[in-house]
């Protein structure tokens, strides 16, 4: 008998326990049991999430930081606990942490911050935040649309010039080009911890480095990260990250931005109205701190109790043991794919670590006739661009197939999802 | 293994015209044309009507990339409606879209629609109605620019 580490991959029979916390897995679709990999878009909730929100919503449900009553008070000691807990899980301080509807919405929050900024509002202190022409904004080309189109409609609002990181032909960010556009004009940096599309776990440290070298500020896309690998934004020494409640077991409609307490503090908000503000007159209002200064209007406060949940379930079964489990199962998807006659893996030959995520394309072969053939088999997987048209288009292609997997995800599954890309080349014919 | 929803939706007559489409190629003539993007998954198609002195369509051409059902329903399109009226064009869009609408409870006309009735089964699948329309919308949008 073994004993496990606290960085040993899940046995077979801990995933099987797993698997009971998560009664969707159970279904059967199209005649087959569902093989769900498609977590990289959104994955599976555990009863004790779901029992959580409905726990909350049957004994405590009410309005936050607002009213005198007695549901009040718990509620919101709830739904502060539900902040603290999300905090330590990605090594922040509780008010570093600002609940948002999602990781598009946290994004939005830091670009309209620099946004607002540059307009002129915002105290003394938010002149780090202010741009203009000949200030630079730097993100890449991997990026998620959500960590892009921001960038664009900042820069396009303030004169700010956007500079965007290439890839190389296999797919990798050029770390050679990092000294050529972060520079001394670069104000913020934005990239992605983990590619949505190639499952790489990039090599941020250098990025970091180069940008807090030039005084700039950098944002961590961790939405591919936090829900797949421990996560420290401390050590990591980023200034914002954000991330989304529904990849890591939670709830969809609640997303949470990291920032550091004195860049937060300085930050003009982004939406504006009740429950943000101290003193208010018709012509002028006074705004509370960070974190409630960027969490205008009714919360969403049991999916933030249901995502506290979710992260104490992480906690409980150990990322650094979801890491392995799914660097096993990644590199068991890559080499898979790669053996597969016919088949094109994106990213395959970029050397670095990665999560249980690979995208591919077979010339000839449709991502969506390959969808909905896996489809017939049980196999659920994303098909098209995956909100990454520049890394597709970059990569020759105009969309990819794209299996996910989680904690939950077994070898079988793996397994089942290769013999049905085997068998699409078959079945349509492209196969020489 | 193969389930025989998906043998009917993937039938050899759609996977034919989807490895060697009918009508592929633009022309330089001067025509009505339109261009059709499926933001979801970024399938695009230009197609332009070339109509006759007497006013009939002679020809479809068409460019584009997709996924088999897109292509293969712009193939078989093209086929379809050479030589007919604009009348007569519409006329069979319309059935056609009130099939692809209908979730597989209307058997598309095969009087009217030929050999493109071999799509009717996409339409028990929501997410390819898209696919299966495109031509067809580009089609409807480019018969408009021609009065």
């Amino acid at each position: 008998m073994t004993t496990s580490t606290l960085d040993s991959p899940l046995t077979d029979a801990e995933i099987l326990r797993i698997r009971e916390d998560f009664p969707i897995l159970k279904t059967e679709v199209n005649g087959h049991p569902l093989a769900y990999l498609d977590s990289g878009a959104t994955s599976q909730r555990p009863l004790a999430v779901l029992d959580a929100e409905r726990e909350f919503l049957t004994t405590l449900n009410s309005a936050v930081h607002r009213g005198a009553h007695t549901l009040a008070a718990e509620a919101t000691e709830v739904f502060e606990e539900a902040r603290a807990a999300v905090a330590r899980f990605v090594g922040a301080d509780d008010d570093e942490i600002i609940w948002t509807s999602n990781a598009t919405e946290a994004i939005n929050l830091v670009a309209y911050a620099f946004s607002n900024a540059s307009a002129g509002r915002g105290g003394a202190d938010a002149e780090r935040f202010r741009l203009g022409e000949g200030d630079e904004i730097v993100t890449t080309e991997m990026e998620h649309h959500a960590n892009l189109i921001p960038w664009q409609e900042l820069a396009a609002r303030t004169g700010a010039t956007l500079r965007v990181i290439p890839l190389d032909d296999d797919g990798a960010l050029r770390l050679d080009e990092i000294e050529t556009h972060i520079t001394e004009r670069t104000k913020v940096v934005a990239v992605t911890h983990v590619s949505n599309v190639l499952g790489v776990i990039n090599p941020i440290d250098q990025l970091i480095g180069a940008a807090h070298a030039v005084g700039a500020l950098v944002l961590l896309d961790a939405c591919q990260s936090a829900p797949h690998l421990p996560l420290d934004v401390k050590q990591l020494d980023v200034d914002f990250a954000v991330l989304s409640g529904h990849k890591m077991l939670g709830p969809t409609g609640v997303g949470a931005l990291y920032g550091r307490r004195e860049l937060l503090a300085a930050m003009p908000p982004f939406l504006t109205g009740g429950s943000m503000i101290t003193t208010v007159t018709t012509t002028h209002a006074e705004y509370l701190p960070p974190p409630q200064r960027f969490e205008a209007g009714t919360q969403r406060v049991s999916q933030a109790v249901a995502l506290a949940a979710a992260v104490a379930y992480l906690e409980d079964v150990g990322m650094p043991r979801i890491a392995a489990h799914e660097a096993h199962l990644g590199r068991r998807l890559v080499d898979g794919l790669a053996a597969i006659d016919g088949v094109r893996v994106l990213g395959a030959d970029i050397d670095l670590p990665r999560v249980g995520l690979a995208s591919f394309d077979i010339p000839g072969i449709h991502s969506h006739d390959v969808g909905q053939f896996l489809d017939d088999r049980g196999i659920a997987v994303r098909v098209g661009h995956h909100c990454a048209q520049p890394l597709h288009r970059r990569l020759g292609v105009t969309s990819s197939t794209r299996a996910s997997t989680y904690l939950y995800s077994t070898d079988a599954e793996v397994d089942a999802f290769l013999d049905g890309v085997a068998a699409t080349i078959d079945f349509f014919g492209v196969r020489s | 293994m193969t389930s025989s929803d998906l043998q009917n939706l993937y039938q050899e007559l759609i996977l034919d015209h989807s490895r060697t489409p009918h009508g592929f190629g633009l022309r330089d003539e001067v025509t009505a044309q339109s261009h059709q993007l499926n933001p979801t998954c970024g399938d695009e198609i230009t197609l332009q009507v070339h109509a006759a002195a007497d006013g009939t369509i002679e020809a479809i051409a068409w460019e584009g990339h997709g996924c088999a059902i897109s292509q293969a329903s712009a193939s078989l399109f093209a086929d379809l409606v050479e030589g007919m009226t604009v009348a007569e064009i519409q006329e069979r869009i319309d059935v056609f879209r009130e099939a692809m609408r209908s979730r597989g409870k209307i058997e598309p006309d095969e009087e009217l629609l030929g050999d493109a009735a071999a799509l009717g089964s996409v339409s028990r699948y929501v997410a390819r109605v898209k696919c299966a329309m495109l031509a067809w919308v580009a089609a409807e949008d480019a018969l408009r620019k021609l009065d």
